[in-house]
C-alpha cells in the first residue's frame, strides 16, 4: 500500500535522511525507533508532503496505492491529508485552536473532507469521541482544549484522525507527553482502532518498549539512516548492531539491578 | 544507606491552594516523610499528584499551609529575609528543562558560577577556573563556559544544569522529572553521573520521576503520591513485579511497556484518568479507579501503615 522507496530528504544541502526503504501493508504497524535527530519525523513528514522550511526529497520516490505522492499536486495532497493518511501529534492540542470549542473545530474539519449536514457531522464527531472512550462525549464537544487533561486532548486528536478510516496513520510520539496509565491506555485504543478500520499505522517512538507492544515490524534509525530492522522477536532477541543493544540495555527494568546500596 | 542520621524531614506537610470563591484544592495532604544523609529518596506519581508542590517546599519556593519542614531538626518553612536565602544554598534543586532556568544571553562558565557570586564565595575574576573545574565534574569539556546553552545538546545542558546546582555544595540535590526529556541512552548517562556524584559527595537526593522503573534502579526508597496524598513509601528492594504493594502503586508497575513483557497479553492498566484534585473521592482518594474497593474505603481515609522494614502503605486491604 505505502512504498517509500530509497528516499534522500534534505534540509538545503544537507541531507538528514538518506537512502530510506519501507514497505507498508495495510493494517500492518510499522514504529521508527531512535534518539532525538535520527530523522523519524522527517520521514513520515515527508509522506504527508509536509516538510518544515525547505525540507524536500531530493531522491527516491513515495508510492501510496501505487501512485506516487511526490508527483501529486497540492490540492491532490490536500485531499488525501486527513482523509486516507492522517496524522497525530505528541499533543493533539498545539494542533488545536484555544479559543474555538472541541466541536465546532471537529465538526469543520468533517464537513471540510465530505459533504455533511450540521448534524450528521454533531453525531459522526460524537461517535468518535465516544469510541474513544471519552466519558461524557457532549461535554467533551463544548469545552476548550484548556478545559481537557493530555490524555483526553490525545483521544481527541486520535478521534478525528480516524473519522474517515484512513488507510494510513501516522503517529509521532503519540503518547510520550502521557502518563504511564494514559500512555497504556492510548496504545490499546490505537490497537484497537486498527482493527476496526484496519488502517496501517507509522508509529514514530522513542519508547522502544510501546514500539515492541505495538508493532509488527521495527526500524531503528541512527543518523538518519536505517541501521537495523526486524520484528520485535529479532530487534529485542537478537539485535546485530551495537546501537541496538546499546539502546536495549539503556532502558531501566523492573526487575533490573539497583545501583544505589 | 551511609548513616543513619535525618537530614530532612515533613511533618504533616499540608499545602492548600484558594481556587475561585469557595474552592479549597489540597494539593498535599499531611505529607509525612524523613530523608537521611546520603540517601536517595525517589517520588513517583502522575501529573497533578502534588509532585512537584511537594518539592517547591523543601526548597522554599512556597510555603505550606499548615506542618513543618525539618531541616537538621529546624523548622526552614518560617524562615524569614537573609536566614532564609542562607539556606537556600543547602537544598538545591535542578529542572526538567534547564533552558527555561538559563539565561539563554549568558555564557556557561557564568551560570555555573552565579550562585557562588550571590553567595560571595568568588570573585569576578575566578570564574574561569571555578567554572572549568565544575564543568569538569560533570565530565564536559572546560571550553563549553565560553558558550551559551542553545549550542548545547540536552544532555548536555542538563550537566550544566548539575553542575550549577552543585556548585554551592548544598546537602540535598532535588532533580523535577531531570531526566524525563532525554534520551534513553543520555539518561542513563545522566543516571550514571549523579550516582558517581552522590558517592563522592555523601549527597542526598530527592529525584522526582514519572518513571518508576528507573526511580528503582537509582533510588534507596520511593515515595508514591496519588492526589495529594502518600499512598506507599517502599524500599527499592521490596519492589518488584508481584511484591506487595499498593493496588495503584501495582497499577503504575503494570502499565510499563517493559521489553521483557508478555506481548501477546494485553498490556494491564487501569481505566479511566485520575480525578480532579478538586473533586477528591471521600475516603480512599484511589478507591474509583481501584479494583480491590470494599466497603470502608468509601467512608474511611486510609492512613500509612508499616507492612515490612521501612515499608508504609496506605490501604485498608493491608
Amino acid at each position: 500500500m505505502l512504498n517509500i522507496q530509497d528516499i534522500t530528504i534534505q534540509y538545503g544541502s544537507h541531507p538528514v535522511v538518506e537512502h530510506f526503504d519501507l514497505d507498508v501493508k495495510p493494517g500492518e504497524i510499522v514504529s521508527l525507533v531512535g534518539e532525538s535527530g535520527s530523522g523519524k519525523t522527517t520521514v513520515i513528514r515527508s509522506v504527508l508532503g509536509l516538510l518544515p522550511g525547505g525540507g524536500r526529497v531530493t531522491d527516491g520516490d513515495i508510492l501510496f496505492e501505487g501512485e506516487s505522492l511526490l508527483k501529486k499536486t497540492e490540492a491532490e495532497m490536500r485531499r488525501l491529508r486527513g482523509t486516507d493518511i492522517s496524522m497525530i501529534f505528541q499533543d493533539s492540542g498545539a494542533m488545536m485552536n484555544p479559543i474555538r470549542r472541541i466541536g465546532s473545530q471537529f465538526t469543520e474539519y468533517l464537513r471540510l473532507h465530505k459533504s455533511m449536514s450540521m448534524d450528521e457531522a454533531n453525531k459522526k464527531a460524537v461517535d468518535m469521541l465516544r469510541l474513544m472512550r471519552l466519558p461524557d462525549p457532549e461535554r467533551v464537544m463544548r469545552s476548550y482544549v484548556f478545559q481537557l487533561s493530555g490524555g483526553m486532548r490525545q483521544r481527541v486528536g486520535i478521534a478525528m484522525a480516524m473519522s474517515f478510516a484512513p488507510k494510513l496513520l501516522l503517529a509521532d510520539e503519540p503518547t510520550s507527553a502521557l502518563d504511564v496509565t494514559i500512555q497504556a491506555q492510548i496504545v490499546r485504543q490505537m490497537i484497537q482502532m486498527r482493527d476496526i478500520y484496519n488502517s496501517a499505522i507509522i508509529l514514530v517512538t522513542h519508547n522502544l518498549g510501546v514500539a515492541a507492544y505495538m508493532s509488527d515490524k521495527i526500524l531503528v534509525m541512527k543518523q538518519g539512516r536505517v541501521i537495523e530492522q526486524g520484528d520485535r522477536e529479532r530487534i529485542l532477541k537478537h539485535p546485530q548492531m551495537e546501537y541496538t543493544k546499546k539502546l536495549i540495555e539503556a532502558i531501566p527494568i523492573m526487575d533490573g539491578e539497583i545501583y544505589v546500596d | 544507606m551511609s548513616t543513619d542520621s535525618v537530614l530532612l524531614e515533613a511533618k504533616d506537610v499540608t499545602r492548600i491552594f484558594d481556587v475561585g470563591k469557595k474552592q479549597k484544592l489540597h494539593a498535599n495532604n499531611d505529607i509525612t516523610i524523613t530523608v537521611h544523609k546520603g540517601e536517595t529518596l525517589g517520588i513517583a506519581g502522575e501529573s497533578g499528584c502534588g509532585k512537584s508542590t511537594f518539592i517547591r517546599l523543601l526548597v522554599q519556593l512556597d510555603e505550606p499551609t499548615s506542618g513543618e519542614v525539618l531541616f537538621h531538626g529546624k523548622d526552614i518553612t518560617q524562615l524569614k529575609g537573609e536566614q532564609r536565602r542562607l539556606n537556600r544554598r543547602n537544598i538545591q534543586m535542578v529542572f526538567q528543562d534547564p533552558d527555561g532556568s538559563f539565561n539563554p544571553k549568558m555564557k556557561i562558565g557564568k551560570i555555573v558560577c552565579e550562585s557562588l557570586l550571590n553567595y560571595g564565595e568568588i570573585k569576578p575574576s575566578e570564574i574561569d577556573g571555578t567554572a572549568s573545574r565544575l564543568l569538569e565534574m560533570v565530565e564536559l569539556p572546560a571550553e563549553f563556559k565560553d558558550r551559551y546553552p542553545f549550542e548545547l545538546s540536552g544532555g548536555q545542558r542538563q550537566r550544566v544544569g548539575i553542575a550549577r546546582s552543585l556548585a554551592i555544595r548544598p546537602e540535598i540535590l532535588v532533580l523535577d522529572e531531570a531526566t524525563s526529556a532525554l534520551d534513553v541512552s543520555v539518561q542513563k548517562s545522566i543516571v550514571n553521573l549523579l550516582l558517581k556524584l552522590q558517592k563522592e559527595q555523601n549527597l542526598t537526593i530527592i529525584f522526582i520521576c514519572h518513571d518508576i522503573a528507573l526511580l528503582r534502579s537509582v533510588s534507596h526508597r520511593i515515595m508514591i503520591m496519588y492526589l495529594g496524598n502518600v499512598v506507599e513509601i517502599v524500599p527499592s528492594r521490596d519492589l518488584a513485579k508481584g511484591d506487595l504493594v499498593h493496588p495503584y502503586t501495582q497499577a503504575l508497575i503494570g502499565s510499563i511497556f517493559s521489553l521483557d513483557m508478555d506481548f501477546n497479553h494485553p498490556i494491564e492498566s487501569i481505566e479511566s484518568e485520575m480525578p480532579s484534585p478538586l473533586d477528591v473521592p471521600s475516603g480512599c482518594p484511589f478507591r474509583n479507579r481501584c479494583e480491590k474497593c470494599i466497603e470502608i474505603c468509601e467512608k474511611e481515609r486510609p492512613k500509612l501503615k508499616a507492612v515490612g522494614e521501612g515499608h508504609e502503605i496506605a490501604c485498608h486491604l493491608f
